[in-house]
């Protein structure tokens, strides 16, 4: 593969959806209006685990302007990506606070509103299980009676029927207890955090509309297009072919708008209003308490050395925090299993990761998928062993560094292809927050200034069939359209495809439009827009589509050029012969097929497809994990300087450091923007963002004014970004995945430097001044009031 | 004016980006409600309808202000002006030169309330920007696009006034 003279990839190309973005004149769903179109809204349970008795209709029909009511006996039946375990609105029970109970439709909204106000429900409530541990407990109250006879969507879930415990995943390689015992030392710690929410600017919204022939045409702020079909072809039995998606630019996503949740909601609205169109707009409230939110999480690891300080056996029992129904989270229990060491080379492994059911708001996929939670575990750990066996952190994480040859938790075997250089990302990442060992130091105010260092790794679980397709047209002037179902979430990805295939045509990123909106009926299958996944599928898809191309117009060149097509090259708007470059002819003039001076035409119009499938994945063992879950591990380092008030309890971020090696960047300023943001999304959710439940299971901080997201002057003083770039042969250009990564060593980053500056072990999330003063006053026991 | 308090609707006049239109309103809508439904002005965008992240923000009479949390009766002898009427503030394209953007979303509210702190105070320090741009949340971007992209409007600001006093010197 050719890396060098590229004129496109590598170069910092506007993006090409900031000027429209900038004018607000963006269509984002909300801000689209159908004629004629109604309006739903959701009626939520007050109860967080209760039988429902009767559901009183009555008042909310008086409201004038209502059309339809619909409750969960008009589709009784669970559904789910994985495990179908939830119906779209709650039947003979409720799970949490905020679950969906009834649909009105309505002609306003307001009037919606009202009529679910007036939703009458009588409610047997049932014991609450308020957290992971309740839930493991033995004889704790089922949420779930019937989860052992749940259709599997997906393989690799495995529930436990007769207790909370939604899958579990193994992971059984070497010979962990021999390992163990003949350990020189060994470490063991356990930590925690509460659900979150990915609290994306834009809440969630689907429309739904019936045609009297069967066609369902979908609208939906969703990053699962094609998933949405199949769902809708699994659960409501209607020909994947006849369910249209419509997905415009998605202002945020993070994850959260991968779950499908709202457009089976809209759908039985629309059912029951004869078809009409139905519109379904969550406020924030619900888009925080009845959409799906980030996992929970609780982890204990044990870790242990051989006489060299070498990582020889290591144990994780991770408990992801699913909520009421599994979603994701029977995913994300996966993925974190078989990533479970982190970025080390461990020859003794055995983890045990649970999906658990509480009667909290149901979990998705968060920016990471499991990642930010297990490197919050891990990347801890590392620095109290390092602290134990009174060695420097970042030289332990060197010593230890996974590198081409070793294998990972499932043992698929990494080369210099599939993996990127993490002791080349902790090196750097080490020399740009200026480490100089494990120490504080002191500001002339009074104030501690500490670093903390997290090393990651990550790869994409994509299902082993998942794919990408792109269609480029020749337009009448030469220029090309770019169809393809990635979604533009804010990521910058259209551009990104636009560059992959300005680069391999060689065309000007002026000639190259690409169609923002997805629309299922005409852009080509793609799995989904998540797991980092898009430049790498997508990406590998557009090359193979401009080559397509290529074919083609090198096909007509040769009739037009009277030569041999071997003879020919593309490039600069032109078809030319190699040998003779000022001998060739302008690609308008054959975009839509050559015309003789006769009249007479040949060829047509320049299409070029092309498809992109993973290559060799393979499911995982039940009992051991052994398989291929990804197709590589891309690798990266963050560090993070904070300065302690030891007076207050407060803490500013100075600076965040985040070395990442992705592979190829293929636009340094839309992946650098991707991992400014994403450290800063993970130092938010660190520093302060977890729902609060009170012992009824409710939630105390819906809004986001109680709810604190980092707001303008409270983000680190200094972002510093670099990249490694080790080429991954398989990828366009020699890309891997990046979306994801900058979220995922923010947390451990964080609470390293912190517990430094605070000299106290902080093992949970958020790191707020409350919890340092508690972990304080439990460490020393000479806090009082 | 009498506007009822019920379900029905009053036609009124409304100055919206140097233009007066009419608009039906109940006494209920807010002013949000009314540039996105009735005005097809849909850049204002709600996210919280609760004054917590300004992607609502509008100027009225130039200051900026939750469109969420106004009633449009309260504005109907105001001016006012939206995201779609800063086509040609120096801010917007700042904020695209300085990637400021990314899921767009915040981008107008920051935009309109970047735009107001530039006008009011051509010189701000940090502090200030700060203090202003606390209303606003983003999601994406990590604040600091967005304060170079400020900053570099306030840069040409100073610039130009240096000028100023330069060719008044000679």
């Amino acid at each position: 593969m050719q890396y060098g003279n590229r004129t496109t990839v590598g170069s910092a190309e506007q993006r090409i959806d900031a000027i429209e973005k900038s004018t607000g004149s963006v269509k984002y769903l909300g801000d689209k209006f159908f004629q004629g179109m109604l309006h739903a809204k959701v009626a939520t349970s007050t109860e967080a685990h209760a039988r429902i008795k009767s559901i009183d209709t009555s008042e909310a029909w008086k409201v004038p302007g209502v059309r339809a009511i619909v409750t969960g006996d008009t589709f009784p039946f669970p559904i789910g990506p994985i495990l179908a375990d939830r119906p779209p609105i709650a039947f003979e029970k409720v799970r949490y606070y905020g679950e969906p109970i009834a649909v009105i439709v309505a002609d306003h909204p307001y009037q919606a509103k009202q009529a679910a106000s007036k939703i009458i429900v009588e409610y047997e409530p049932l014991p609450i299980v308020n957290s992971v541990d309740q839930a493991f407990q033995k004889d704790a109250p089922l949420i779930h009676e019937k989860s052992g006879q749940y259709t599997k969507i997906i393989d690799n879930v495995y529930p436990v029927p007769g207790t909370n415990i939604a899958s579990h995943i193994k992971i059984r390689k070497g010979d962990f207890g021999k390992a163990w015992a003949v350990c020189k030392d060994t470490f063991t710690a356990t930590y925690s955090f509460n659900l979150s929410d990915h609290a994306a600017m834009e809440t969630r919204t689907a429309t739904v509309e019936i045609n009297p022939d069967g066609r369902v045409v979908v609208h939906s702020t969703s990053q699962s297009p094609f998933t949405i079909k199949k769902i809708f072809n699994q659960f409501f039995n209607i020909d994947v072919g006849k369910v249209i998606v419509h997905i415009p630019m998605l202002g945020g996503a993070f994850g959260g708008k991968g779950a499908v949740q709202l457009e089976p909601l809209a759908y039985l609205a629309s059912s029951a209003v004869g078809g009409k169109l139905v519109k379904l707009q969550f406020e924030r409230e619900e888009d925080m308490m009845t959409a799906p939110c980030h996992i929970g999480f609780k982890a204990t690891v044990k870790l242990g050395v051989n006489e060299e300080g070498k990582l020889i056996a290591g144990q994780y029992t991770f408990f992801i925090e699913a909520g009421a129904y599994s979603d994701q989270a029977a995913g994300i229990t996966r993925a974190a299993a078989l990533d479970c060491t982190g970025p080390y080379h461990i020859p003794n492994v055995w983890c045990d990761s649970y999906c658990m059911y509480t009667n909290h708001p149901y979990a998705t996929s968060f920016r990471g998928y499991g990642h930010p939670e297990l490197t919050f575990a891990i990347e801890r750990t590392m620095d109290q062993f390092a602290e134990k066996l009174k060695m420097d952190p970042v030289e332990f994480r060197l010593l230890n560094a996974i590198k081409p040859g070793h294998t990972t938790p499932t043992q698929s075997v990494l080369t210099a292809n599939n993996i990127g250089d993490a002791a080349q990302c902790i090196s750097r990442a080490k020399e740009l927050i200026g480490w100089d060992g494990k120490r504080t130091t002191s500001t002339e105010d009074g104030f501690v200034r500490a670093k903390g260092v997290a090393l990651f790794w990550k790869t994409s679980t994509t299902s082993t069939n998942a794919q990408a397709g792109a269609i480029l047209k020749f337009e009448a002037d030469g220029t090309v359209s770019v169809s393809c179902a990635a979604i533009e979430l804010g990521q910058g990805t259209k551009t990104i495809l636009a560059q992959i295939a300005a680069e391999r045509l060689k065309m000007k990123m002026s000639d190259i439009h690409v169609t923002m909106e997805v629309n299922t009926q005409y852009t080509p299958h793609q799995w989904r827009t998540v797991a980092s996944s898009t430049t790498f599928l997508a990406g590998n898809a557009v090359l193979a589509a401009a080559d397509d191309a290529i074919r083609q117009l090198k096909r007509i060149g040769a009739v037009a050029l009277q030569c041999s097509e071997e003879d020919l090259d593309v490039g600069n708007g032109r078809v030319y012969v190699k040998a003779k470059p000022d001998f060739g002819i302008n690609i308008e003039t054959i975009a839509l097929g050559f015309k003789y001076p006769n009249g007479h035409t040949v060829g047509g119009q320049i299409i070029g497809v092309g498809v992109h499938v993973q290559r060799h994945l393979t499911p995982m063992d039940k009992e051991t994990g052994f398989g291929d879950p990804g197709p590589w591990w891309s690798v990266g380092a963050q560090a993070v300087e904070i300065e302690w008030d030891e007076n207050t309890y407060t803490y500013k971020i100075v600076k965040a450091v985040t070395v990442m090696d992705g592979g190829t960047i293929i636009n340094p300023m839309t992946a650098t923007q991707q991992m400014r943001g994403g450290i800063f999304l993970g130092l938010s959710i660190a520093r302060g963002e977890a729902f609060e439940f009170n012992d009824q299971g409710v939630i105390q901080n819906p809004d986001l004014r109680t709810y604190q997201l980092m707001r303008f002057g409270e983000q680190p003083g200094e972002y510093i970004v670099e990249f490694v770039e080790t080429p991954a042969e398989d990828g366009p250009f020699g890309a891997r995945g990046i979306g994801e990564y900058g979220v995922i060593g923010a947390a451990a980053a964080l609470a390293n430097s912190l517990s430094l500056a605070t000299n106290v072990e902080l093992t949970e999330l958020p790191l707020t001044s409350e919890l340092i003063w508690r972990t304080r006053g439990a460490a020393y026991d000479s806090v009082q009031f | 004016m009498i506007i009822s308090n019920t379900d029905k609707y009053t036609v009124v006049p409304l100055l919206v980006n140097g233009t007066s239109q009419h608009i039906m309103i109940r006494s209920a809508d807010t002013l949000l409600c009314t540039l996105r439904d009735q005005l097809g002005l849909t850049g204002a965008k709600q996210a919280c309808g609760n004054g917590d992240c300004g992607a609502c923000t509008v100027l009225v009479d130039g200051k900026p202000m939750h469109s969420c949390l106004q009633l449009t009766i309260e504005t109907l002898n105001c001016g006012i002006t939206t995201i779609e009427g800063l086509k040609h503030s120096p801010l917007r394209k700042a904020f695209v030169d300085n990637w400021a953007i990314q899921c767009g979303y915040c981008t107008p509210g920051f935009i309109v309330n970047g735009h107001a702190l530039v006008t009011e105070h051509p010189y701000a320090d940090d502090e200030r920007i700060e203090e202003w741009l606390q209303s606003n949340l983003c999601r994406c971007t990590g604040y600091q696009e967005i304060k170079d992209a400020i900053k570099s409007v306030l840069a040409a600001n100073i610039l130009k006034e240096s000028e100023g006093r330069d060719t008044s010197g000679l």
